[in-house]
């Protein structure tokens, strides 16, 4: 498969070309990741969306090698000319962290509960970037101070759990940003807050990416999350991108049924009291021998070429959007209907 | 993933019966409330385990500094009765040595030789254990092999043969006890390094490129004293009994120096007619590993609550 075309004037930082990433279990081997083409451009933010178990997550952990030992992988990732899946750990150590650095779900445990906040912010820095405590503990002050911590100095003699939810998390995103990195992976970074909360948090992650020009992937489950603060898209379902391209595009005229049905099953404000919710009917799929489009038992619109033939996701449109799917939106309403039909 | 993750819990709990209890697993209403009569009568315990250790441990140190008898020479008749004098109060032994100052003296012995060879012990047992879990596979095997096979010596045995091979002195003894304590820490680690290896902060901090060596001495090392250091009380006190026995076979230190052990063993031939040279230095024995235990068993119930309100 081709890798996307980065449109003019925009370099590719981050490349993904053909990631897979499967388990060995005794059922048979899961593939979490299959096949999966995606370029993340300097400077700007995009999101990777999809449900619980759709392989987001464990994506976003094969880029950073994070992944248990009995998963195996293939593909490319490509950083600055080179493949950071078969880089040497060694070296690979040197751009974790300092070049690409990741924030975690759940700052109640992305945090030491023994070690001070300071030491866990100026660890990394003092890693990478060769200066003295004392330097670096200023620098952990200021970066706390610029995310809007009171009292910086204060709170980095404590520990985690003298901390709010919403303090941590700056303290894990400030962990991640100590280094300056180019990219910034954000795995669900707002999850495990409160959504009042969620909304600060987002804000100023949106702040720092602009301010520091950085490179960010946005891992969620939820679009509204993503809706305003990601130039780019890409849907997962079933360890695939099903839908990719500019985020405004998506949102108006999503192609992929499961990016239709997503954007669907968001609850609006301006719809009627007590409207019922729309939802995707069935459960997501398991992805042991994965036969054609895993999409298919959930959607109203799957033939019997669905079943069998697995679609690949298209070339980019002149809005850059792809879809991997027989039945696009669009197209399908001028296919007769009851083709096929559901199972 | 949650396969992965609950694979370590369930071997931690298989293996090793003083692995801390897992986070959720603990208190009912009821059970608060016995812990909190038991923590009331706990804590006088303890204040008379810290009153009783810290006598023994400043005698035992400043002992050269105070007015004793010598404990290798007599200094009156042999087995003097105890009484409330100030000379000799604890009467002399079997060849008219001051108990006293043997008593003092030999609690040098018995408390070095309890918390040097626990201190290394610790050391050698809590880096081992570590390595296994965090690393896995072969290298555990090997240490895991290694270490049940300590155990599963007979433990007195294993000190009669090192005792045997090696000159009878006090490194040798504290070498011994150290081999013969390392096993409970190795567990002790393996299975706290297992349960935390996963955690997302480890996760995280190899994220930020941090090493092996890193990651096991900065992220799981300090998650992990807490357990190992509250137990290692507890061996303190099995190791200072181990001494004791040993004294006791007459495998200890080599005479004139004292330890309690050799003193109940001399005292042994008299315990019909004088049973003071017995349990002069049994009582001594018994309330200081009764101490030990009680700081011990303590420091782990703190470790616990610590552990169930982080989860």
């Amino acid at each position: 498969m081709d890798a996307g075309i980065p449109p003019p004037g925009m370099s590719p930082l981050l490349q993904l070309r053909g990631v897979s990433t499967w388990f060995e279990t005794p059922a048979g081997a899961v593939r979490a990741v299959d096949d999966v083409d995606l370029t993340l451009v300097a400077g700007r933010s995009l999101g990777l969306v999809g449900e619980s178990g759709s392989g987001k997550s464990v994506l976003s952990r094969t880029i950073m090698r994070l992944l248990p030992p009995n998963a195996k992988v293939s593909g490319e990732v490509i950083f600055e000319g080179r493949n950071l899946l078969s880089l040497p750990r060694r070296e690979a150590r040197r751009l974790w962290g300092a070049e690409i650095s990741m924030v975690f779900q759940d700052p109640m445990t992305s945090l030491n509960p023994v070690v001070r906040v300071g030491r866990q912010l100026t660890e990394s820095m003092r890693l990478h970037l060769d200066i003295t405590r004392r330097e670096a503990q200023r620098q952990a002050q200021d970066l706390l101070a610029q995310l809007g911590i009171p009292e910086p100095g204060r709170r980095m003699r404590g520990y985690p759990h003298e901390l709010s939810g919403g303090m941590r998390q700056r303290v894990s995103i400030a962990a991640a940003l100590a280094c300056s990195p180019q990219i910034l992976i954000a795995d669900e970074p707002t999850t495990a807050l409160d959504v009042t909360i969620q909304r600060q948090i987002l804000d100023l992650l949106g702040r720092l990416r602009a301010d520091r020009g950085m490179a960010m992937m946005l891992i969620t489950h939820d679009l509204g999350v993503v809706a305003g603060r990601t130039d780019d898209l890409a849907v997962m379902y079933g360890g695939r991108i099903v839908e990719s391209g500019p985020t405004k595009v998506l949102f108006r005229t999503p192609r992929h049924p499961y990016t239709a049905a997503l954007l669907a099953s968001l609850p609006r404000i301006g719809a009627r009291k007590h409207a019922r919710l729309e939802t995707i009917p069935g459960l997501p799929p398991t992805v042991i021998d994965p036969r054609g489009c895993c999409f298919t038992p959930r959607c109203q619109y799957a033939t019997t070429e669905c079943q069998q033939e697995e679609p690949m996701l298209g070339e980019p449109d002149e809005s850059g959007q792809r879809f991997a799917c027989f039945h696009p939106i669009d197209a399908v309403t001028s296919v007769t209907a009851g083709a096929g039909g559901e199972q | 993933m949650t396969a992965i993750e609950g694979l370590p819990v369930t071997v931690a709990a298989g293996i090793d019966p003083t692995m801390p209890p897992g986070p959720g697993g603990r208190s009912t209403a009821s059970g608060v409330a016995t812990t909190r009569r038991r923590g009331r009568a706990s804590r006088v315990m303890a204040i008379l385990a810290i009153m009783w250790l810290g006598l023994v441990l400043v005698l035992a140190i400043g002992a050269d500094l105070l007015p004793l008898a010598p404990y290798d020479a007599p200094v009156g008749g042999p087995r003097e009765t105890p009484g409330l004098r100030l000379h000799e109060p604890l009467g002399t032994d079997a060849i008219g040595r001051s108990q006293l100052s043997r008593a003092i003296y030999g609690a040098r012995v018995s408390l070095s030789v309890g918390i040097l060879s626990v201190l290394l012990g610790l050391a050698a047992g809590g880096t081992l254990g570590m390595i296994a879990g965090y690393f896995g596979g072969k290298l555990d095997a090997v240490i895991g092999t290694l270490n049940d096979s300590v155990l599963a010596f007979p433990p007195l045995v294993l000190l009669l043969a090192i005792t045997a091979i090696f000159r009878q002195s006090l490194p040798t003894l504290i070498g011994s006890l150290a081999v013969l304590s390392t096993p409970s820490f190795v567990r002790l680690a393996r299975a706290g390094a297992l349960s935390y290896k996963e955690r997302e902060f480890v996760i995280a901090a190899r994220s930020m490129g941090a090493s092996h060596a890193r990651i096991l001495t900065r992220e799981l090392l300090p998650n992990l004293m807490f357990s190992l250091l509250s137990y290692s009380f507890l061996i303190v006190a099995v190791i200072i009994v181990a001494e004791g026995s040993l004294s006791f076979l007459g495998l200890g230190i080599p005479p004139p120096t004292p330890s309690w052990g050799g003193m109940v063993a001399t005292g042994r031939d008299y315990l019909a007619t004088d049973p003071q040279l017995v349990f002069t230095p049994a009582v001594i024995f018994l309330l200081t590993v009764l101490s030990f235990n009680v700081l011990g068993d303590r420091a782990r119930r703190r470790f616990d609550t610590r552990a169930s309100a982080l989860s």
